[in-house]
């Protein structure tokens, strides 16, 4: 292209035209049909006039429950592509023995795992887990918004930009393809030299700023404000887990931050952290990650915990059994979490005492989590049960999450390790976990608190269609992977030469399409409900018997949530309100005070991708370019004082009189 | 039903939240009043900012003592450190904190250029700091001990930099700030501010003493 190569390389880096994978038929074809579906959705937007409102009221927009919903989005579409990638591997698996080498080379196949495992965690379920108690707590605590609205809008930009990164890896050079935990030496530069690991790194860590900053705002939020007479012993479960997540979020994303930092420096700088010579340890990066990753497992896990317990008293309208268990079983789960984290690496070589510390305080784990379940079944235990879908959801869980934490236990026992480790049972016990814990979780909590968001109920008909479907998918693609574990086969593999193997990864192949017909389930749900909302419509705010503060407001609620703050006397304080005779204000609304929308957060998002992209390919004028100008953003958004306006008294009058003369029609 | 419950509301608004229920009557259902301001989370939001960025510090810490010692047949603590210098440059980081600390009792006190003054005169120890610490980092590259020589060397200025990073990064805001306290005056808004940037600017000091204990008096120790 120039003549020059060394300009090239100053303008371009290591960016040339072979980087664009014009040679892989499978990733030209993904290009080609995203780009369609991108320019029809672009075309559309245009079309409709969207852009305006979708600027106005979404994009800048610091309203918790706009960002709640965006993150849910953003969940659910990078689940597609994670889910692809899934589909892709169990095709792969099914097929290729003996002399079939199957459709993906080695090099396409490792980047597709660790891809999938990358996003499934960092952008499907932290985005799920994020959004969820980003719509919820400010509502369960009766406040108008989180503590500090701008962070929020900033966070969930810098989650897309992560989210953006890993996808550009697609269609503009490569992915990692070290597994989902990049451990050195693979990842280290002698091993993988291309941009791949420059990718995962910069889009972590984009995502990672954006996961620390949400989980101090929503600390802040639960801690601070509160409405008054909610005592910690009177806040809802789910806030309860929420706090503790938060809390482990605080207390473990540095230490990813860190140890990637250091693994950029190994790459970019030469140092020796990570590598085999001048003194480095590659063991320390597998700590250092998994002191991160074992709290992200409850990280995940505990909100998917709390989504139960509401649903669980609700759906079975009684109070929850054990609430005081339940909170302190969730804080020890949330201590212990970092006291786990060698159990990962038994065969490092640490020692019999070592590994029996850890094994133990790993089996001690069940306890607080089986005292969890038990309180559950109790509050099911002669209650009047409605199977509605979250309801639903929340029995497979249960089922579904017990036999994965047995095999977790399996796996606890350090000499069982040695014999499963890298196996598919571990494969098998984690998707146990994260799929029916995690995932069913989500799916439960978006079910329950859709008609809160949008005004209308999910169609029933096909949630349970989807539902079924991911249950039994799951159940038939994951048990041959115990099996195959079991007899010893290891995970990340792209090729078998047993032919007797072929069978289980067939069954686990059909496994995933029923699990995809759970997946478009799910999406016809999606669009039923909205051609039906009419008689789905809750002109109530309280469709399912709720017992919550959420609920007490109307759906969806309004930008102020509540015209005036509650106050709490009991734990279940909507029930609460119900029973003792609550009237809903009609009079003596005031003005009420709210934070401005900005749109720093989205230009600060979009500069920090390019900040990535020209780190990854080492285009260092743009690198320079792009971080004087995130600089330069960030130190003007604080030059803005004027960042609060208070929305008039007679607008609310306004507002609560449309859901006065709502509640009048239903009566 | 257009009645609604009485308004006796008996808390303190902003306070903690909870912790009053005696004195609120069981039929109140809601603040009426318009009492409650839940405000004044900034200062959480930033003591938790400030110790997930003390669990970086720690993570390089556990770094440094995990491969400090794995000297690769280079140079050790002993070979490089140059103790006269670096309490020079600690010295410089402490007065830096003092005079911080006149800065915000200035503050309390409204006294507007004396603040900018104090502040002023903190930047200047903490561009003495950052100055010396480059000086010493030339003259180890210049005597080939480099970050690549060897893991001791790599965790040596990953972690003395990073320290470095922040407190060049506590220059960027203060003079923000000083801009902002020039343009504004002391309002609550930059009051706030400076609030943070004081616990930000102390918080680094005690990394700091860490730095000098554990890498540089320990490391000649040997």
């Amino acid at each position: 292209m120039f003549s020059n190569p060394d300009l090239q390389k100053l303008l371009f880096g290591r960016l040339t035209l072979d980087a664009v994978p014009l040679h892989e038929p499978i990733l030209l074809i993904t290009f080609a049909m995203v780009g369609l579906g991108g320019v029809a959705v672009l075309g559309a937007l245009t079309y409709f006039r969207l852009w305006g409102p979708l600027w106005r009221d979404w994009f800048t927009s610091v309203d918790h429950k706009k960002i709640g919903i965006m993150y849910i989005v953003l969940a659910l579409v990078m689940l597609l592509r994670g889910f692809a990638d899934a589909l892709m591997m169990r095709a792969q698996q099914a097929m290729a023995f003996g002399p079939n080498e199957g459709y993906l080379p080695p090099h396409h196949y490792d980047q597709i795992f660790t891809a999938h495992g990358v996003i499934m965690i960092f952008f499907v379920a932290m985005p799920l887990v994020t959004g969820l108690m980003n719509f919820v707590v400010p509502l369960q605590i009766g406040a108008r918004d989180v503590a500090f609205p701008f962070l929020n809008n900033f966070s969930f930009w810098m989650t897309v930009s992560g989210a953006v990164t890993v996808m550009a890896s697609l269609f503009v050079g490569e992915f990692a393809r070290t597994g989902w935990l990049a451990y050195p030496p693979l990842s280290g530069p002698a091993m993988s030299p291309g941009v791949g690991v420059d990718y995962y790194i910069w889009a972590l860590q984009i995502a990672g700023i954006g996961t620390l900053l949400s989980g101090i705002n929503l600390i802040a939020t639960i801690v601070k404000m509160r409405a008054p007479g909610m005592t910690m012993m009177k806040m809802p479960v789910f806030t309860w887990t929420a706090l503790c997540t938060n809390i482990l979020i605080v207390a473990a994303f540095p230490i990813l931050t860190a140890v990637l930092a250091l693994l950029s420096l190994d790459r970019y700088v030469g140092t020796h952290f990570f590598s085999n010579d001048l003194g480095g340890n590659p063991m320390m990066y597998v700590n250092l990650v998994w002191i991160w990753g074992h709290p992200e497992v409850y990280i995940l896990i505990l909100p998917a915990f709390g989504v139960f317990s509401e649903i669980v008293s609700t759906f079975s309208s009684k109070r929850l059994f054990g609430y005081a268990s339940m909170v302190y079983a969730t804080v020890v789960i949330t201590i212990l979490s970092y006291l786990v984290w060698l159990h990962h690496f038994f065969t490092m070589g640490s020692g019999s005492s070592v590994n029996s510390f850890f094994g133990i305080t790993t089996m001690i784990i069940s306890i607080p989590t089986g005292a969890k379940i038990f309180n559950w079944l109790f509050t099911m235990y002669k209650g009047r049960i409605r199977f509605e879908v979250p309801m639903l959801w929340t029995v497979g869980f249960m089922v579904t999450f017990v036999i994965g934490g047995m095999t977790g236990v399996l796996l606890a026992v350090p000499p069982a390790d040695f014999v499963l480790h890298n196996s598919l049972f571990l494969i098998a016990h984690f998707h146990n976990v994260i799929i029916g814990g995690v995932l069913f979780g989500m799916l439960a909590g978006i079910t329950y608190w859709f008609p809160k968001a949008f005004g209308f109920k999910l169609d029933d008909f096909w949630g349970k269609v989807s539902f079924w479907f991911w249950l039994t998918g799951f159940w038939v693609a994951f048990m041959p992977l115990y099996v195959l574990g079991l007899m010893g086969v290891t995970r990340r593999v792209q090729h078998f030469d047993d032919p007797s193997l072929q069978i289980w990864f067939i069954i686990a192949a059909f496994g995933a399409v029923l699990i995809l017909c759970g997946i478009a389930s799910f999406a016809i749900t999606l669009v039923v409900s909205v051609l039906r909302r009419e008689q789905l419509r809750d002109t109530t705010g309280d469709p399912w018997g709720g017992r919550t503060l959420e609920w007490a407001t109307s759906s969806p609620p309004p930008d102020y949530n509540f015209a005036f703050t509650p106050v709490i006397h009991d734990h279940d304080a909507w029930w609460d309100m119900k029973k003792r005779g609550y009237a809903r204000p009609m009079q003596g609304f005031q003005a009420i005070h709210m934070p401005k929308s900005t749109a720093a957060g989205i230009i600060l998002g979009v500069l920090s991708i390019v900040f990535a992209f020209a780190m990854i390919w080492y285009i260092w004028w743009l690198a320079a370019f792009s971080f004087a100008a995130i600089a330069v953003v960030a130190i003007g958004h604080t030059f803005n004082y004027n960042r609060d306006f208070y929305i008039p008294a007679d607008e609310v009058v306004r507002t609560e009189g449309q859901r006065t003369a709502l509640l009048a029609e239903r009566v | 039903m257009a009645t609604h419950a009485t308004p006796a509301m008996n808390f303190e608004p902003g306070r903690n939240p909870g912790v009053t229920i005696p004195q609120v009557d069981p039929t109140t259902f809601y603040d009426a009043k318009g009492e409650h301001h839940p405000e004044g989370s900034t200062m959480l939001g930033f003591w938790l900012y400030l110790m997930s960025d003390c669990l970086i510090f720690a993570a390089l810490f556990a770094t440094y003592a995990v491969v400090g010692r794995n000297y690769a047949a280079g140079p050790s603590p002993k070979d490089l450190f140059d103790l006269p210098l670096v309490a020079l440059n600690t010295s410089m980081l402490l007065f830096s904190s003092i005079t911080y600390g006149f800065a915000m009792l200035e503050m309390e006190k409204g006294d507007l250029s004396r603040v900018q003054i104090w502040l002023a005169v903190t930047g200047l120890f903490g561009l003495a700091f950052v100055g010396l610490e480059l000086y010493e980092f030339h003259h180890l590259i210049h005597e080939g001990a480099t970050p690549q020589r060897s893991a001791f060397l790599s965790a040596f200025f990953t972690l003395v930099g990073t320290h470095g990073l922040h407190v060049s990064l506590g220059i960027v805001w203060l003079v923000t700030l000083m801009a902002q306290v020039h343009k504004r005056g002391l309002v609550p808004e930059n009051k706030r501010r400076l609030l943070c940037l004081s616990m930000f600017w102390h918080f680094l000091d005690v990394i700091w003493i860490g730095v000098f204990t554990f890498v540089y008096l320990m490391g000649v120790l040997q």
